[in-house]
C-alpha cells in the first residue's frame, strides 16, 4: 500500500508517494534525484548511503521513508556547493582524499556529524567516527588528514 | 607525409589519427581523448596535464573524454598499470604534433619562420604587434585529418610547467559535491530497473522456477528466464529488488560439484593436476626446470611454503550498467575497464556486427582489476533485449558481487634458498602453484569471458583456461626475483581445477610471489646474521632499487627503536613486473600475543615511477595500494562450504576499517626525463611481506599463510611458545 510522505531534504519540502517501508535511499536517489547517497550493501555494513537525519548519522539503506518523514534530512548536496563549499568538502579536495569516490559521500557525512559534536578530534576519535564507513581504495590516511584540516578550518 | 608506423610511440602505433586524441574546439577548449578509463587512479587528470603541457594551454581549458567505442582510440583494457606508459605517451606525442601543426599554420599566415612564434594558453604570437591568432580561431571545431608522424619531439622535462606539479584531480569536485558522477547515477528518459537472480554456487544450474506469481506483482514489467539466466525488470528499483527476493525464494537450483575443503585449500592445490612451465632469465619457457639439489658448498639452506587464499576485488559499489536496444542496435553505459573488448565479446554473444553496438565508459567504483563490470553489462543487455526501446539499469546486489565477481586466484609458493660462505644467496629455487589470473573477455568467437554467456540457451561456453605463457603474466608476475643471485630456477605449476571463476586482481601473481620472496629474503638475512635492509641492498646493483629501499628504511627510523617485545618493524621491496615502478614498504607493527591482533601503527612507502607527471596521483596509488594490501593481508579470504560460497557481505568477508588503518607516509622519488612506469599495483606485494617481517621482529613467529587473522596468529604464537 502506497502512502504519501512529507520529507524535508536539505531544507526543502518534498511530498513522495511510496510504500512506507521503502528504504529512504531509493526515495532520495530515484524520486528526489539526489545522487550522493549510494547503494553499497543495503545492510548497514559500509556507509556509502549515509545521510544526516535530525543531526545524527543514518543509514538510508535501512531507514524507512515512514521513519524519515517529518525529520530534517541532509545529504551531501546539502552541505555546500562548488562555489560555496562546506569546510569538510574543501578539505577533502585540498587533501585529494578520494580515489574512485564511491565511499566519499558517506565518509564526508560521517565527518560532518563528528565535527558538529567534537570540533577538535584526534586521529583516534576520527577512527571511531568512521568505523562504519568502508573504503576499498585505501584513502584512509588522506581522510584522516582531510578531517583534521576541516576541523582547523572550522575553528577559524 | 610518410608516417613510420612501427616507430610511433605508445598507443599511437595502433591509433595514429591525431583526431582520436586531440580536438581543438570552437569554444576555446581542448578535448583530450583517451581510450583508457578513469578507475580512481587519476587517469583523466594525468592525461589532461600531459596534453595541456605540450599544447601550451592552461589546464582549465581541457576536457577529458575517456573510452567510448564510437569516439576514442581502441586502447584495449585499462590494466596492468600501463595507462601512463602507453596512453600518456601517445597523448604527449600527439599533442606536441598538434601544437606544431597549428604553429606552422600561423607561421604561414604571418609569413614568418616558425621559430619566431611563441604560444601562451593557446594564443600564438609572432614578432609583429598584430601577429596574434588563437588555436580556436585556427582550428575551432575542425579536424586535423591526419595521422601522427611521431617526429615532433615533446618538451624536455626542464621546460615542464604543468607536468610534475600537484594539481587537483579533475573528477573530484563532482564526487565531493554529490553530482551524478558514476554510471550508477545515470538516469535516461523512460529508464526502468533490472535485477539478476543467481545462486551461491558458481556451477549450480537452474532446475525450475515458477515465475507466474512474481510477474503479477504490481510494477513488475517482465521476468526474463533464458536457460540458467534469471532476471527481472520493474518500473522502480525497489520493486525490482522485491521481485528478485521473490524469485530467489521461487527458484530451485541443481547443486554444482562440491567445493574443496577451505581449511585444506593449499593441500588440495598441491595435489591437483597441473600444467607446468618455467622461467629462464625472467622469460617464460614451456619446459619446467627440474629441481636441482642445493650447491655442495652451501652453508645454510632454507625451504618454506607460502600461501594466499581466494580474494575479492570487493568494489564498494556493486557492478552496474545501463543498456538500451533500439532498431537492432545496442547502446551500453558501462564501467568496464575495456569497452572495446567488451564490445567484441558482446558481438559474439548476440552474433551482431561491431558497428551495431556502442559501449560508453562511465566512472564506476574502484575495481582493482577484472570485476563484475563486464558481466553486469551483458546482464543488462539481456534484460533490455526483452524491452526494446527502454533503457534498463541493472545493479548487482551486494551478494551478487561477493559471490559472482571473478575472484583473485589462490596460490601456493615454495621457495628454497641457500647461503654461500660469503653470506650471500648462492642458490634460489622458486615453485609457484596458481589458478588463473587473466580471464578478461577475449576475442575467440566460440567462447565467452562474460558470465551470462554460459547460462543462456545457445550461449557460449566459458573461456578455456590455461597457464600464463607471457613473461610477467599471471602467476609468472614477479616470480622471477629482482635480485642478482648466481643461480636461479623458477618453476610454474598451473592448477587446472577451478572451483571458482578467477581473473585479474591488482598485482596478479605478484602479491603472493613478492610476499614469498621478500619473506624468504628476511629469513635468509636472519640466518646470515645480517640486517634485512642491508642484506637486500647487497644483492641489488640497480641504484633506483637501492634508492627506494634506503628511503623507506630511513623514513621509518630503521634500527633506532629499542627492542620492545610485541613491537617490530619490517621492510620489503619489489620492482613491479621487474620492469614497472620500484617500491619499498616499511611498517611498524604491534602484536598482542593474547588476542593475536596485529596493529600496523605506521607505514612508509617509497616509490619510483620514473618521471612523475602527477606526483600526488602516484602517492595516492601507492598509499591506496598499501592500505588495500594491508586489508588483504590481515583479513581477507573468500569463505565457502562444500555446497556454497559463504562470503556474501562485509560481515562474512571483512575488510580493513578506519579503526584499523594506519597513517601512511609516501615518498615519491621523481626521475625527470625517465620513462613513465606503472605504479598502481607496485605496493601490493611489498606491503604483505613487510607486515610479516615486522611480525617476525615483534614475536619471532613467521606468518607464511595469508591472511593474518587473530585466530591464526594467536595459534601460531601459542604453538611457537609451546615448542620453545
Ligand atoms: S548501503 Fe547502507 S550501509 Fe551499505
Ligand atoms: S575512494 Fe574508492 S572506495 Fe573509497
Amino acid at each position: 500500500m502506497s502512502d504519501t510522505f512529507r520529507l524535508s531534504v536539505n531544507g526543502r519540502e518534498h511530498s513522495v508517494t511510496a510504500e512506507g517501508d521503502t528504504p529512504l535511499l531509493y526515495v532520495l536517489r530515484n524520486d528526489i534525484g539526489l545522487a550522493s547517497p549510494k547503494y553499497g550493501c543495503g545492510t548497514e555494513q559500509c556507509g556509502t548511503c549515509n545521510v544526516i537525519v535530525d543531526g545524527d548519522k543514518a543509514f538510508s539503506c535501512t531507514l524507512t521513508v515512514r521513519d524519515a518523514a517529518g525529520k530534517a534530512i541532509v545529504t551531501l548536496e546539502g552541505l555546500g556547493t562548488p562555489e560555496n563549499p562546506h569546510p569538510v568538502q574543501a578539505a577533502f579536495i585540498a587533501e585529494q582524499a578520494a580515489q574512485c569516490g564511491y565511499c566519499t559521500s558517506g565518509i564526508m557525512i560521517s565527518a560532518k556529524v563528528l565535527l558538529d559534536r567534537n570540533p577538535d578530534p584526534d586521529t583516534d576519535a576520527i577512527r571511531v567516527a568512521l568505523q562504519d564507513n568502508l573504503c576499498r581504495c585505501g584513502t584512509h590516511s588522506r581522510v584522516f588528514r582531510a578531517v583534521r584540516r576541516a576541523a582547523r578550518a572550522l575553528a577559524r | 607525409m610518410a608516417a613510420e608506423p612501427k616507430k610511433l610511440p605508445g598507443s599511437l602505433r595502433n591509433n595514429p589519427s591525431l583526431d582520436l586524441w586531440i580536438g581543438i574546439e570552437a569554444d576555446a577548449t581542448v578535448t583530450v581523448r583517451s581510450g583508457k578509463v578513469e578507475i580512481g587512479q587519476g587517469l583523466k587528470t594525468a592525461a589532461a596535464q600531459v596534453a595541456a603541457e605540450e599544447l601550451d594551454v592552461s589546464l582549465v581549458r581541457v576536457r577529458v573524454k575517456t573510452a567510448d567505442t564510437a569516439e576514442t582510440a581502441d586502447e584495449n583494457v585499462t590494466s596492468g598499470s600501463r595507462s601512463m606508459e602507453v596512453s600518456a605517451t601517445a597523448l604527449r606525442y600527439a599533442a606536441a604534433e598538434c601544437r606544431a601543426i597549428m604553429v606552422r599554420m600561423a607561421a604561414d599566415r604571418f609569413g614568418v619562420p616558425v621559430d619566431q612564434l611563441s604560444v601562451e594558453d593557446g594564443t600564438i604570437r609572432g614578432p609583429g604587434s598584430n601577429q596574434r591568432i588563437t588555436y580556436w580561431e585556427l582550428m575551432g571545431g575542425k579536424k586535423f585529418g591526419r595521422d601522427a608522424t611521431g617526429t615532433v619531439p615533446p618538451k624536455v622535462p626542464q621546460a615542464h610547467r604543468i607536468v610534475g606539479t600537484r594539481v587537483e584531480r579533475l573528477d573530484l569536485p563532482g564526487k565531493v559535491f554529490g553530482q551524478p558522477a558514476f554510471v550508477h547515477d545515470l538516469t535516461l528518459p523512460g529508464m526502468v530497473h533490472g535485477r539478476i537472480v543467481r545462486p551461491r554456487h558458481q556451477s549450480a544450474t537452474l532446475e525450475s522456477v515458477d515465475t507466474a506469481a512474481v510477474e503479477k506483482l504490481p510494477g513488475v514489467i517482465k521476468v526474463v528466464r533464458d536457460g540458467d539466466f534469471l532476471g527481472v525488470v520493474a518500473e522502480t528499483e525497489v520493486t525490482a529488488i522485491a521481485a528478485r527476493d521473490a524469485l530467489h525464494r521461487a527458484a530451485r537450483w541443481r547443486a554444482g560439484p562440491p567445493l574443496p575443503d577451505e581449511d585444506r585449500l593449499y593441500e588440495w592445490m598441491l595435489g591437483e593436476a597441473t600444467m607446468d612451465g618455467g622461467c629462464i632469465d625472467g622469460v617464460h619457457t614451456d619446459d619446467c626446470p627440474p629441481e636441482e639439489p642445493p650447491p655442495k658448498d652451501a652453508q645454510t639452506t632454507l625451504e618454506s611454503l607460502y600461501a594466499r587464499p581466494y580474494i575479492l576485488h570487493g568494489a564498494m559499489g556493486p557492478s552496474c550498467a545501463v543498456a538500451q536496444w533500439a532498431g537492432g542496435t545496442l547502446t551500453l553505459h558501462t564501467h568496464s575497464q575495456g569497452v572495446f573488448p567488451l564490445r567484441r565479446a558482446l558481438t559474439n554473444v548476440f552474433r551482431m556486427d561491431e558497428a551495431d553496438i556502442r559501449c560508453i565508459h562511465m566512472d564506476g567504483a574502484g575495481c582493482y582489476g577484472h570485476n563484475g563490470a563486464d558481466d553486469v553489462a551483458l546482464d543488462a543487455a539481456l534484460l533490455a533485449r526483452a524491452l526494446p526501446g527502454r533503457p534498463v539499469r541493472v545493479q548487482w546486489m551486494r551478494d551478487d558481487e561477493h559471490c559472482w565477481e571473478p575472484f583473485g586466484a589462490a596460490m601456493v609458493v615454495k621457495v628454497r634458498a641457500s647461503l654461500g660462505a660469503d653470506g650471500r644467496v648462492a642458490d634460489w629455487r622458486f615453485d609457484v602453484w596458481s589458478n588463473h589470473h587473466g580471464n578478461r573477455p577475449k576475442g575467440n568467437p566460440k567462447e565467452s569471458g562474460l558470465l551470462a554467456a554460459r547460462m543462456i540457451e545457445n550461449g557460449l561456453p566459458p573461456q578455456t583456461l590455461g597457464p600464463a605463457t607471457g613473461s610477467e603474466a599471471g602467476e609468472h608476475r614477479n616470480a622471477w626475483p629482482g635480485y642478482a643471485f648466481p643461480r636461479i630456477s623458477v618453476a610454474k605449476h598451473f592448477v587446472t581445477a577451478h572451483p571458482f571463476r578467477c581473473s585479474s586482481l591488482r598485482g596478479l601473481g605478484a602479491y603472493a610471489n613478492v610476499f614469498a620472496i621478500e619473506q624468504m629474503m628476511d629469513e635468509l638475512a636472519v640466518a646470515a646474521g645480517q640486517d634485512p635492509a642491508t642484506f637486500r641492498l647487497a644483492h641489488l646493483p640497480d641504484p633506483r632499487a637501492r634508492a627506494v629501499i634506503e628511503a623507506a628504511r630511513d623514513a621509518i627510523a630503521w634500527g633506532q627503536h629499542a627492542a620492545t617485545p610485541g613491537r617490530g618493524h619490517g621492510i620489503a621491496y619489489a620492482r613491479y613486473k621487474n620492469a614497472a615502478a620500484y617500491c619499498a614498504v616499511a611498517v611498524d607493527a604491534e602484536v598482542d600475543e593474547t588476542t593475536g591482533v596485529i596493529r600496523v601503527t605506521r607505514a612508509v612507502c617509497a616509490g619510483d615511477a620514473g618521471e612523475a607527471i602527477a606526483p600526488d596521483g602516484i602517492a595516492n596509488q601507492l598509499e591506496g595500494g598499501l592500505i588495500q594490501s594491508l586489508s588483504w593481508t590481515l583479513k581477507e579470504r573468500v569463505r565457502f562450504t562444500p555446497g556454497e560460497i559463504t562470503s556474501v557481505d562485509w560481515e562474512t568477508y571483512p575488510i580493513l576499517t578506519f579503526r584499523e588503518a594506519p597513517e601512511v607516509e609516501t615518498l615519491v622519488l621523481d626521475r625527470p626525463g625517465e620513462k613513465f612506469l606503472g605504479v598502481g599495483e607496485a605496493s601490493q606485494g611489498p606491503t604483505a611481506a613487510a607486515i610479516a617481517n615486522a611480525v617476525f621482529a615483534a614475536t619471532g613467529v613467521r606468518l607464511r599463510e595469508l591472511p593474518f587473522t587473530p585466530e591464526r596468529v594467536r595459534a601460531m604464537i601459542l604453538e611457537a611458545r609451546r615448542s620453545a
